[in-house]
């Protein structure tokens, strides 16, 4: 039941990520020499809206690293999704084989109860 | 969420750090304090930790046309209580900070201030007060995970506004343009964090019940196990 219940969960996850790629439609981009942005940022959007609301700001610090290019990003994201999806597998799979160490165990004690 | 770097005035930027700084030092203690009392626990402190890696790594297409990703702050404040989070939140923060220029130094704290206390600290509230209601596990789980998200990205909205209050309509003019940036994405993303959370605790107390009830996470059982 569990089971079934964590891949119902997951897959609402999945068509959560996925609807809006059919159902969101690409801006008609009201410059147009710009090309027109579509699931860009937040990050991003807001820098646009404080240079609207602050068109004299400067940012006053900017960052020591910048990943070489989009494709250094990406590897960089994809680097860090995998430490923390293979720290949580490692630990799901140590927890599992414990729980069947210790079945074996009960059972073999209920089996020779003489035994220490 | 992440407010990039050095677009926060120097006052705010040494504010918000200031802000920051002592719930980072009080849930050092209290993590140090944990481990020290129950080592067997590490583990679990490296999944929240790891899960709050994954999601904010997974920048997912929201239905308002950009995206976002979410924090994964709520699953570690449930199992540690929310100043625990704030170590653990600084360290993912300044993972990306410093080698992806996603967010920055001078606005970490900042976006620590929202991602590991503000969200962490609703998702405990939420879980509490829905336990406190008889509400069902997972349902709790997931409307704390949910909220702590969205929270986070208000606090964001917050943040900006202000910072860069809006020359006409002033900082709740500013609010509500930041928050129709942050908060609108970050609704369906805030479901799909919610869920995940809820997956992961399935599978936590599937194969560690004991260790979830010893934390007062899940109710004590009679029987005993």
């Amino acid at each position: 039941m569990k089971r079934h219940q964590n891949a119902l969960l997951l897959l609402v996850v999945v068509l959560l990520a996925a609807l809006p790629l059919w159902l969101v439609k690409a801006p008609i981009p009201a410059d147009a020499s710009q090309p027109s942005g579509i699931f860009t940022g937040t990050d991003d959007k807001a820098r646009v809206l404080i240079s609207q609301i602050s068109p004299d700001y400067k940012p006053w610090f900017t960052p020591l690293l910048q990943p070489a290019s989009s494709e250094i990003a990406s590897l960089l994201f994809a680097l860090q999704a995998a430490l923390g999806a293979g720290f949580i597998g490692y630990y799901l799979g140590v927890s599992l084989s414990r729980e069947k160490q210790q079945r074996i165990d009960q059972q073999k004690s209920v089996e020779q109860p003489d035994a220490d | 969420m992440h407010i990039m770097e050095g677009f926060l005035p120097f006052e705010h930027a040494i504010g918000w750090s200031l802000a920051s700084a002592p719930f980072i030092g009080w849930g050092l203690l209290a993590l140090g304090k944990r481990i020290r009392d129950k080592p067997e626990q590490r583990m679990l402190i490296g999944v929240a930790a790891a899960f709050a890696f994954v999601l904010s790594a997974l920048k997912l297409p929201s239905l308002s046309g950009s995206s976002s990703h979410p924090t994964g702050t709520g699953l570690g404040a449930l199992l540690f209580g929310p100043v625990a989070m704030a170590p653990i939140g600084t360290v993912v923060l300044l993972f990306q900070a410093l080698l992806l220029a996603h967010g920055g130094l001078t606005t970490l704290g900042a976006n620590v201030f929202s991602m590991a206390i503000v969200g962490p600290l609703v998702a405990s509230m939420t879980f509490r007060t829905m336990r406190g209601l008889h509400c069902s596990f997972s349902i709790s789980v997931f409307c704390a995970a949910a909220l702590a998200d969205l929270f986070t990205y208000l606090t964001t909205s917050v943040q900006l506004a202000l910072a860069f209050p809006d020359s006409v309509s002033g900082f709740s003019g500013a609010l509500l343009k930041f928050s129709s940036i942050f908060a609108i994405t970050q609704i369906p993303l805030a479901i799909s964090e919610g869920l995940l959370s809820v997956v992961i605790f399935n599978a936590l107390a599937r194969f560690n019940p004991q260790e979830l009830r010893d934390m007062a996470v899940l109710p004590a059982k009679r029987s005993g196990a």
